[in-house]
């Protein structure tokens, strides 16, 4: 519980704004806590004489012994018809580190069907021990059969981590998973580090304006999604040795669900939450046609196309492109934004790439606010010039 | 069918800021919405309901200032409303949020699908739906952006991936979680805006589900936040000088400098 000591208390009111569910009043002059407090500990920092104080009761002992059985770091390798999904090699870098750290070994799981032979893929990129689940019955992703196989064997093996990709896949069946075993899941993390044995999870929240270090400190395993791009992928050791354990794949897990086909969006070339370099379009476009300069700049760039969401509600491109609170979060290595007013909205789902371009015809539009390069222009006398530019030191 | 839809107040979180000096929140006049993901999520529910019939019922775990979620859930043609709401459950994280829905959905008793939307935009976890139909024993499907197919033990969905869309079918009782491709939400009716002012919302505490205390609240949950602190603001901003045609040719040698090119 978070309690406020009244006869501390100045009744200053700095902690009123510094809680983010509007939990904090003033009750005969002194601050006072509503039932809207969600316990987020906001405010325990923003008390200039430590007046707000959080009692320890309803805390779970942190020393719980069963914790030390559970050792060794793990990466879900998450592959799509049979292609393995750079995340997953991403995170055999980050995990290696962390195993590292730990003395421990790294493990990688692998489902799906005929996949074995990528093993040696997880092995030279930093993976000590590959465990794999090889059945036709798992070709297609369920989180029946994927989850039933990666519990089954975190119970029998016991580890310490488990790092996913947080990719459609990962955040569907892996929160399944934490549930079953009744421990913590921190969804689309942007760093880790270790204190001790304890992983801490760096996370985003309130679409980007903050972040936040998240524990899970009396369960194990302690489990994370991680967004794709966010580790660098190591350079593979070829011929590095690694053990390669088959995972027995019991006949009657129960499939609720059936896939009758996958059907690809024809519109890109490259997802969005993968890209490098993302080309984004807005209402300032002027309609669908002016699209297709996006595309020549994409091309260019070799980059993927995003949108605005009055572009999507316009008709102009399709929703899997939008960009923002209701779309996607991206952060690629370079986003340029033409005709886009840079709404809150928008802002929140692309802010943390590394370097913006924002090309808009208005001086005072938001998107400038966070753009490293700013062109004040026309977007579509611009796109063309930047096309020409790019083809010429190309060369 | 017996529909029920989850549904979450939560900040305006393109609003809540930090202030670096403190590492606080700023949360000055930030209002409550009801998650923008939940509200395709009541759209789709009374859609199956208008189609093939049946019942709507919005449920939010929160505090007693939910209640205005569940109000505008109504406003918009949900047939009832119930919170989900004792101090018990303060600090929930999403595992002991799944817990607590699951017990309220088991005493609801009958349903054959329930809508989450694919994400809460203060945490943006989307975990809470999966959780919970792993809590009721259900099967379910992420990031639903079209129900294909729906009638009586037979559903068929479209679910979003990176690169296209699954057909996925299933059968009720299931959980979906909905994306904004789904549909166009319809605006309140006036009639049931005003009615919705003198509802009566019935409120679910602790005593009324059958749950095990130790897997509520700050107790249940496994994860805690150890402390926040505001993003890292990335690169400088760089002025591109001269006349359009400049400022391009400066871009395209900057962004090759730094080996984008
Ligand atoms: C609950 C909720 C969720 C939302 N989620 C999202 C989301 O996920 N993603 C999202 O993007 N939005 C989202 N929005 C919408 C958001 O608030 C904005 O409405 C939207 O981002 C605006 O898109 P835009 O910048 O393309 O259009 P506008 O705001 O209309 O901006 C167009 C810009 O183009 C400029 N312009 C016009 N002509 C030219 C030209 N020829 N050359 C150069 N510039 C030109 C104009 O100066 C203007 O700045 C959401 C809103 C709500 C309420
Ligand atoms: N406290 C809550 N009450 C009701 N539904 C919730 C609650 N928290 C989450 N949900 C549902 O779960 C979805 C995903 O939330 P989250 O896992 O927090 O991102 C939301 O869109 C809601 O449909």
């Amino acid at each position: 519980m978070i309690r406020i000591k009244r006869e501390i208390c100045t009744g200053c009111e700095i902690c009123i704004s510094s809680c983010p569910y509007g939990a904090i009043e003033m009750v005969e002059d002194r601050a006072f806590i509503t039932e809207m407090c969600n316990l987020c500990r906001a405010c325990l920092s923003a008390c200039p004489v430590g007046a707000i104080i959080e009692t320890e009761e309803s805390r779970l002992p942190t020393t719980d012994s069963r914790l030390m059985d559970f050792s060794g770091v793990w990466v879900f390798a998450e592959q799509r018809r049979g292609k393995l999904h750079d995340v997953s090699l991403e995170l055999l870098g980050e995990g290696r580190r962390l195993a590292n750290i730990l003395s421990t070994e790294l493990s990688a799981v692998l489902i799906g069907s005929n996949i074995e032979k990528e093993a040696k893929t997880l092995i030279a990129y930093g993976a000590d021990k590959v465990f794999v689940a090889d059945d036709p019955s798992l070709s297609d992703f369920h989180d029946d059969s994927y989850g039933h196989i990666l519990a089954g064997l975190i119970e029998k093996e016991k580890p310490e981590i488990i790092l996913s990709g947080a990719t459609s896949i990962g955040r569907s069946f892996i929160p399944k998973v934490a549930a079953r075993l009744r421990t913590g899941l921190t969804a689309d993390c942007t760093r880790l580090g270790l204190d001790g044995k304890i992983l801490h999870q760096i996370r985003p929240a309130f679409g980007g304006n903050i972040m936040a270090v998240v524990i899970c400190p009396n369960r194990r395993p302690q489990i994370a999604t991680v967004r794709p791009r966010v580790f660098k992928k190591p350079i593979p050791e070829k011929g590095r040795k690694g053990k390669v354990i088959k995972v027995h794949v019991p006949e009657d897990i129960s499939l609720r669900t059936k896939t009758l086909e996958f059907v690809k969006d024809l519109t890109s070339t490259v997802n969005i939450s993968e890209a490098d370099v993302i080309i984004a379009g807005g209402r300032g476009l002027g309609d669908a046609k002016n699209f297709r300069l996006l595309e020549e700049l994409a091309e260019a760039l070799g980059g993927a196309i995003g949108a605005s969401r009055a572009a999507v509600d316009a008709g102009w491109i399709s929703y899997p492109h939008q960009i923002g609170q209701t779309g996607m979060t991206v952060s690629p290595r370079l986003y340029i934004a033409c005709g886009i007013s840079g709404a809150v909205q928008h802002l929140v789902g692309m802010q943390s790439s590394d370097i913006i371009v924002a090309i808009n015809k208005d001086p005072d539009a938001p998107i400038f606010k966070v753009a490293t390069y700013s062109i004040v222009g026309d977007a579509l006398e611009v796109i063309p010039l930047l096309v020409k530019k790019i083809k010429e030191v190309r060369g | 069918m017996n529909i029920i839809v989850c549904i979450k107040q939560v900040p305006d979180t393109s609003e809540v800021r930090i202030n670096p000096e403190t590492n606080t929140l700023i949360r000055e006049g930030v209002p409550s919405i009801v998650n923008p993901f939940d509200m395709y999520a009541i759209e789709e529910g009374l859609r199956i309901k208008e189609m093939i019939g049946g019942k709507v019922t919005a449920i939010s775990m929160g505090p007693p200032q939910a209640l205005e979620a569940l109000k505008e859930a109504f406003s918009l043609g949900v047939d009832e409303v119930i919170l989900i709401s004792d101090r018990a459950f303060a600090g929930s994280d999403t595992l002991a949020t799944s817990y607590t829905l699951s017990k309220a959905i088991e005493k609801i008793g009958l349903f054959d699908i329930i809508l989450c939307g694919k994400q809460a935009i203060d945490g943006d976890t989307a975990q809470v739906g999966p959780e919970l139909a792993e809590h009721l024993g259900i099967p379910f499907v992420t990031s639903v952006k079209k129900i294909d197919e729906i009638r009586e033990g037979y559903l068929r969905v479209h679910r979003m991936m990176e690169d296209g869309y699954d057909v996925i079918e299933t059968r009720p009782p299931a959980l979906l979680t909905v994306v904004k491709e789904i549909n166009e939400p319809r605006p309140p009716s006036l009639k049931r805006k005003i009615q919705a002012k003198n509802l009566q919302v019935p409120v679910w505490r602790k005593e009324d589900l059958d749950v095990d205390e130790k897997r509520l609240g700050l107790k249940g949950s496994p994860t805690q936040v150890l402390r926040i602190f505001p993003p890292e603001i990335k690169g400088e901003r760089k002025i591109l000088e001269g006349n359009l045609e400049e400022q391009i040719y400066k871009l395209v040698s900057e962004l090759k400098g730094l080996g984008i090119l």
